[in-house]
């Protein structure tokens, strides 16, 4: 169970450019299943995916994950928990240049330190679970967008975390990879991964395996259904 | 403690991979700070070997020499003040020193022609050194024909060559017998070029150099310490040639130090944005930088004092032959011993890898801190 | 359509990082070598120091003869203050290697 109390998040405080993404939002979202954050570009949803994925800390307010609090802990902890817990799918897929797929799927683990041979195992059969294991080798830039998507995906998981998050994942692809993006969902949740993702386009939030869909606009809930 | 390290091979793995992605920029920083750390080590281990060379060979050196001054300028000094000096408490032993410098103009060479205490050369014969025997294409049996003040030309056989492996010392050396020497510069009988008094109690050498001063008020003596100190001070940091490379290093480290600290290109700070996001520790980032200048510096060091090594033990320093030429025409061929001074190296090691690692956190830090969610804006 | 990828590369036998630390290994051997060769060839070359000493006490001599350009180069033990200008009144910058050897001031500190 994912809570959110009265979270509100302003960039640039105190400045005349001062902005609030997200005005007060209260939210209860269950694990497991695939959660869509629906609303227009500027309505805050990838401001509040970051701030449950311990990216950011909220201005005001609360989260909690499982009762335990994970708002406005220090870095480190943030640090920790966001490692063992979330995985992240970012809108420009952000794989390193220059560097290959398999390595850049291992990165996030770097820090934890496993067994080298275990890591590499892991990570190719991520990559053969979603069907890029022939890239393996390639560097990440000579990718096509559906694959870097999926290699992103493979990244988000090599830490083997319970909730996914993944921001506005088919603005960068067609309808068909969208549908095949929609189906590796799909079989995230079908592991038991909770699966939080943020769009506004209706292939997504309008998808039949979509549990939980919250509209946002202007940093404000519309409503939860 | 095992996950530390392997932690630490990871971070070094992806440092090193960061490094081989910009290989041109990386290569270069290499090449010229192991260029840097080549000249001072070479300049440090050459200097260190000729001082100790110098203290030890020179430790033969006659103890009290005296000169005599007049107007200020070095002059023949007469026998008779032997006489007046040598009767001195704790002197045992003394004599007339005869030598002095010939420009040679056929190959523009300066020699040092002396006559030797002992067993001096017969009548009409000399024995040279080996690099001018070398110049001047002597063996034993030909001719050195030089030209006197008066103009008359004297020529003498060779009869001998010094030792090869005393070049050191002996490279432009004419020995040549006490006659020939006085009638070639025309030096009258009782006149010498400085004299010698051996002092076998090395503490009295002060007072007796007191004494003769003393009693000639117009000499000049100096001690075997004095000598020995001269050399001592050969290439000191604040001489010409060693202050111009040292302040030459200082600035182009200054220069290494500025490249790093101007900044991160977008490309280098989108990737540290990447890295936070997904998972990694300020600590983290930064321990993987310092991995990039230590890996940097470390390499730099390491190659650097190795070639050095090579070049001044192996190779006779011969980058330093110019320098150490300048305008003579006769320079000695030898082989520096290799007396390393570890503190010396030490310090070089010291100075080279911690400020220069120290110096790659600076432009990071601001990117290091940056919030992992940056790369979601 | 992106432009198609080179071949993929074989996995590596060994990571970069430890094919580094071979190589700085290897460099820190060469490294502590040097130290032993310097400790070897010194001991080596005693004799012949010993000799070239002998010679100077024999002649008499009181310099290196390393420095040949000038009078005051060439013994800068027996040279004064004054004598580098004797030879030329800019001697000091006259003579390169005048840089590198001071003028020896008798009983100064150095």
């Amino acid at each position: 169970m994912i809570e959110l109390e009265e979270v509100r998040k302003a960039f640039n405080q105190g400045r005349p450019n001062e902005l609030w993404a997200v005005r007060g939002v209260s939210l209860t979202l269950p694990l497991k299943g695939l959660h869509v954050l629906k609303g227009p570009s500027g309505s805050g949803k990838t401001t509040l995916l970051a701030m449950i994925g311990c990216l950011s800390r909220p201005t005001a307010g609360r989260i909690r994950l499982d009762g335990r609090l994970i708002s406005n802990l220090p870095e480190r902890f943030m640090t920790e928990v966001r490692r063992a817990t979330f995985g992240f799918v970012f809108q420009q897929f952000n794989l390193i240049r220059g560097l290959s797929v398999l390595d850049n799927v291992m990165l996030p683990a770097y820090p934890l330190a496993p067994n080298a041979g275990e890591l590499r195992r892991r990570a190719l059969a991520l990559l053969d679970r979603f069907g890029i294991a022939a890239r393996a080798g390639h560097k990440a830039e000579w990718l096509s967008g559906g694959e870097a998507q999926r290699a992103a995906v493979c990244r988000a998981m090599i830490n083997d975390p319970r909730i996914l998050i993944a921001d506005e994942p088919t603005a960068n692809l067609d309808s068909q990879r969208s549908q095949e993006l929609l189906a590796v969902l799909g079989e995230l949740v079908a592991m038991g991964k909770t699966v939080l993702v943020s769009s506004h386009d209706p292939l997504v939030f309008g998808s039949a395996g979509v549990s939980h869909l919250v509209e946002l606009h202007d940093g404000r809930l519309v409503g939860a259904a | 403690m095992r996950t530390w390290l392997r932690r630490q091979r990871y971070l070094l793995d992806y440092s090193l991979g960061a490094m081989a992605r910009r290989p041109g920029k990386h290569l270069a920083l290499l090449l010229v700070y192991t260029l840097i750390v080549f000249l001072l080590a070479s300049v440090m281990l050459f200097t260190h070997s000729l001082q100790r060379e110098a203290r030890l060979v020179l430790a033969e050196s006659p103890e009290l020499i005296v000169q005599r001054m007049v107007a200020g300028r070095h002059d023949l000094i007469p026998g008779e003040h032997l006489e007046r000096i040598a009767g001195i408490r704790g002197v045992q032993g003394s004599y007339g020193r005869l030598w002095g410098y010939f420009y040679d103009p056929a190959v523009r060479a300066n020699y040092t022609l002396l006559v030797p205490p002992n067993d001096a050369p017969a009548a009409g014969e000399i024995r040279i050194g080996t690099a001018l025997a070398r110049t001047r294409g002597l063996a034993i049996g030909d001719y050195l024909s030089l030209r006197a003040a008066s103009g008359e030309p004297f020529a003498w056989r060779v009869a001998g060559l010094i030792a090869s492996d005393s070049e050191l010392v002996s490279a432009d050396l004419v020995l040549m017998a006490e006659e020939d020497f006085r009638r070639f510069f025309a030096i009258a009988p009782g006149l010498y070029t400085d004299l010698v008094l051996n002092v076998r109690n090395p503490r009295e050498v002060q007072t007796v150099a007191e004494k003769v001063s003393l009693a000639l008020p117009d000499s000049r003596p100096i001690l075997r310490e004095e000598i020995l100190r001269t050399y001592d001070a050969v290439f000191g940091w604040r001489q010409g040639v060693v202050f111009v490379l040292l302040a030459g290093a200082i600035l182009a480290f200054a220069i290494f130090a500025w490249d790093r600290a101007s900044g991160l290109s977008g490309e280098e700070r989108r990737e540290i944005g990447i890295l936070k996001a997904i998972g990694w520790e300020t600590g983290d980032v930064l321990r993987m930088k310092l991995w990039e200048g230590a890996v940097l510096s470390l390499t730099a060091f390491l190659l650097g004092y190795l070639l050095a090594y090579g070049h001044v033990f192996y190779a006779s320093a011969a980058l330093f032959e110019p320098v150490l030429k300048g305008w003579a025409v006769l320079y000695p061929a030898f082989n520096p011993v290799p007396f390393v001074d570890g503190l010396q190296v030490a310090t070089l090691f010291f100075f080279t890898v911690f400020p220069y690692t120290a110096a790659t956190l600076v432009p990071i830090w601001s990117a290091a801190i940056t919030d992992p969610d940056s790369v979601m804006r | 359509m992106p432009p198609k990828p080179p071949p993929a590369r074989a996995a590596r036998a060994l990571p970069r990082s430890g094919r580094f630390l071979l190589a700085i290994g290897l460099a820190l051997l060469a490294f502590a070598a040097t130290f032993a060769d310097a400790a070897l060839r010194s001991r080596a070359e005693a004799p012949r120091i010993a000799a070239r000493a002998e010679l100077v006490g024999a002649l008499g001599l009181t310099d290196l003869s390393l420095f040949t350009e000038a009078r005051y180069t060439r013994h800068p033990s027996q040279a004064d203050l004054h004598s580098a200008f004797q030879d030329h009144p800019l001697a000091l910058e006259h003579f390169p290697t005048g840089s590198l050897v001071p003028p020896m001031v008798p009983g100064a500190p150095r």
